[in-house]
């Protein structure tokens, strides 16, 4: 048996709930008799080990407890029970480019960042030529960032990180920024650690990423370890559990997010299932009196592995909302439905002024029959992809475009 | 593959390592210092003080100028209001100008006031730090508290302007300057330790950080000589450490005789005080400061 990296025991984590109250407000509640802020166990007596060299997946809807557990790993907070042993150096990518400062240069922002990551000056002196190839800014090395472009600034703060060398590496997500070459040579870089022997902990949403790199996984759920195994058996397991929720009543949905100025009761798609190329009507019920403000709302669409498909949002459709009725509800209209038959889930969201008011995920299942999309009466099949375009074709002789390039070449 | 499982298996202990084995628990509450760790993570520091010293003039017009202009401003107004309407004097026989009696307390005090003041917003300010990555947490506030000490050295040339302006030169006692110094950086990163400590759950310090300096200004002879006390309540400005910071900076540069010794002893005292139980009330605070900020 392989030594371990990290061991946990019993290990949780509890927050409390709600702001600190003033003075005046704690006195007026005690004189009240009113219960006072409650809390929330965010990590419930979770015990696991990871064998060194392993490299574990972590799955989880949102709230699950996965990055408090990496907060605690990566000692950025503490448990409140239990306790971690774990071996040699840890590095946490919660973030990219973590302290960049815009004034500084980017060899500054190199020592800066690679200190603050728990690297000596030395470390950095000998890999500085390395980091700076990897993110490709040497012409730009000694201006400052606030120079540089996003994806340069991505780019340095990656490098950095990249080359850290720890014994555990633990990667939060960080994979979400930057354009897709760009997150190839992350996940690449990602599998040289873990393949280096040592062991790296991954929490993503991104299950195709998780399957790819991890050949074992951790799923929590409330808090609590569900599942730990192969990562085929557990991203199945998360899966069945987020179409299974999917279809509890929304208004008993306990797992949401928002100060609950709205409540979302009910979502409604079409007579219950929809079909493909016929227009889509998709309603958002709801209960209470949010009162007038700027509204954002909206919906996701995920598909089969729990991968997000495609949004809307009033806001880029250019449907503004202004003020609210008490109890009501909110209708999308999706004009010929793109989408493959199938199973898919949805989650739903409202903000009020810049506040979120209610947050549920996979709130409902959005069954999609077969239907005449492209009006042939025939459909692609789904193994490559799971969203149909609209698209001509057309085709022509070779002989005009050459001239043509060879000429503003010139 | 539930968690059961896992339990199940006696748990293998987590093997020796070249890099050590840590064990993260709750702590209790007396947190030691983790010198090694510090020294581990010292260029940091370093990297964090040059950041804030390179960025603190950003995007002004004047730029570092304003570590001259803000003593300068101040000792001005002080010399016009105090040394001329009210008539203060440095005291009876004492052969000084208002203006160069004032300036050493003035360079004090603005180096005491932005030191506190940015102490208490330190982790406010760098939360995004804090939340999203781990390192020794004590380096925010030491290094808020270091960074105005180059102000502070700029600000001396204002102080060698006016000994040039009433064409003096500063007392041989100039050579224990750099005592006094300490002595108040001391001081200031003792109670500046506090104030971050509070301002993490406590976000009433920073709003209360430059009220206090200017309690405390006043509660010092700053814009007064100690003799203006009446001799029965003058051993209550022994309960002042900056009173011997002061009175030290005084008689190292103008050679003025120093109050007393129990000042002196009382300020140290006070200071080091200050400065550990900052340091404890800090780490208490540390390890769940990013819960509250």
């Amino acid at each position: 048996m392989a030594d371990l990296a990290i061991s946990a025991h019993g290990l949780g984590k509890r927050y409390r709930l709600g702001r600190l109250e003033s003075g005046f407000r704690r006195v007026r509640r005690i004189v009240s008799r009113q219960a006072g802020p409650g809390h929330l166990w965010a990590l419930r007596d979770l015990s696991f080990d990871v064998p060194e060299g392993e490299s574990l997946a972590i799955v989880g809807s949102n709230g699950a407890g996965k990055s408090t557990l990496l907060k605690i790993l990566a000692r950025i907070t503490e448990p409140t029970t239990g306790y971690v042993d774990v071996a040699g150096r840890v590095a946490a990518l919660v973030e990219v480019g973590t302290g960049f400062n815009p004034e500084l240069t980017g060899r500054e922002n190199i020592y800066l960042n690679g200190t603050l990551l728990g690297m000596t000056r030395k470390e950095i002196d000998l890999r500085l030529d390395e980091i700076v190839a990897f993110a490709g800014v040497e012409q730009h090395l000694d201006k400052p960032v606030k120079w540089y472009s996003s994806g340069m600034y991505v780019r340095l703060g990656f490098a950095v990180a990249a080359h850290l060398e720890p014994d555990i590496l633990i990667v939060d997500e960080v994979l979400s920024v930057g354009d897709l070459a760009f997150q190839q040579k992350c996940l690449g870089r990602m599998g040289e650690v873990a393949e280096g022997g040592r062991t790296v902990l991954f929490v993503s949403h991104n299950l195709a990423a998780v399957s790819a790199l991890c050949p074992n996984a951790m799923y929590l759920r409330n808090g609590e370890i569900t599942a730990r195994g192969p990562t085929r058996e557990v991203v199945d397991r998360y899966v069945d559990d987020v179409k299974s929720t999917a279809h509890v009543n929304v208004r008993s949905r306990l797992d949401r997010q928002g100060d609950g100025r709205l409540r979302f009761t009910e979502v409604r798609v079409g007579d219950g299932s929809v079909t493909t190329g016929d227009d889509c009507e998709i309603s958002m019920l709801y209960e209470g009196t949010p009162g007038p403000g700027r509204v954002r709302v909206g919906f996701a669409v995920y598909g089969a592995l729990v991968e997000p498909i495609f949004q809307c949002l009033n806001e880029t459709s250019g449907d503004v909302i202004a003020e609210l009725a008490a109890d009501g509800a909110f209708t999308c209209t999706i004009p010929r439905l793109p989408l493959a038959p199938g199973h898919y889930t949805i989650s739903i969201y409202c903000e009020v002024d810049g506040k979120v008011a209610d947050w549920v995920e996979h709130a409902a299942v959005l069954e999609v029959v077969e239907g005449d999309f492209y009006g042939t009466g025939r459909l692609p099949s789904d193994a490559h992809g799971n969203i149909y375009v609209d698209q001509t074709w057309r085709s022509e002789p070779a002989t005009v475009t050459p001239i043509h390039l060879g000429r503003s070449a010139l | 593959m539930q968690a059961a499982e896992s339990q199940a298996v006696a748990p293998a202990p987590v093997a020796a390592h070249p890099h050590g084995v840590r064990r993260i628990q709750p702590s209790s509450w007396f947190v030691p210092i983790d010198g090694r760790e510090l020294w581990r993570y010292r260029e940091l520091l370093r990297f964090i003080v040059l950041r804030d010293v390179k960025s603190r003039y950003r995007q002004t017009y004047l730029g570092p100028s304003w570590a001259i202009l803000r003593p300068l401003v101040t000792l001005v107004i002080f010399s016009a209001i105090f040394g001329g309407l009210a008539g203060i004097t440095p005291g009876k026989g004492v052969d000084i100008p208002y203006a160069l009696w004032v300036t050493p307390a003035v360079v004090v005090f603005t180096y005491v006031s932005t030191a506190l003041t940015n102490t208490a917003s330190s982790l406010v300010i760098n939360s995004h730090l804090i939340t999203k990555v781990y390192f020794p947490r004590l380096f925010i506030p030491l290094s808020t508290a270091l960074t105005p000490v180059v102000d502070f050295l700029l600000g001396l040339l204002v102080l060698g302007g006016v000994f040039a302006y009433y064409d003096r030169t500063p007392s041989w006692h100039i050579v224990f300057l750099p005592a006094f110094m300490a002595l108040m950086v001391l001081v200031t990163a003792g109670i500046g330790l506090w104030l971050a400590a509070f301002s993490a759950r406590y976000r009433d310090v920073v709003f209360g950080a430059p009220f206090l300096v200017q309690i405390w200004q006043y509660a010092t002879p700053v814009i007064y000589p100690v003799a203006f006390i009446p001799s029965t309540y003058r051993w209550l400005l022994d309960f002042n450490p900056l009173t011997a910071v002061v009175e030290g900076f005084r008689w190292s540069l103008l050679g003025l005789p120093f109050g007393s010794f129990t000042t002196l002893a009382a300020s140290i005292g006070i200071g080091l005080v200050a400065s550990a139980s900052g340091l404890f009330a800090f780490r208490r605070t540390e390890r769940l400061m990013v819960d509250m900020l």
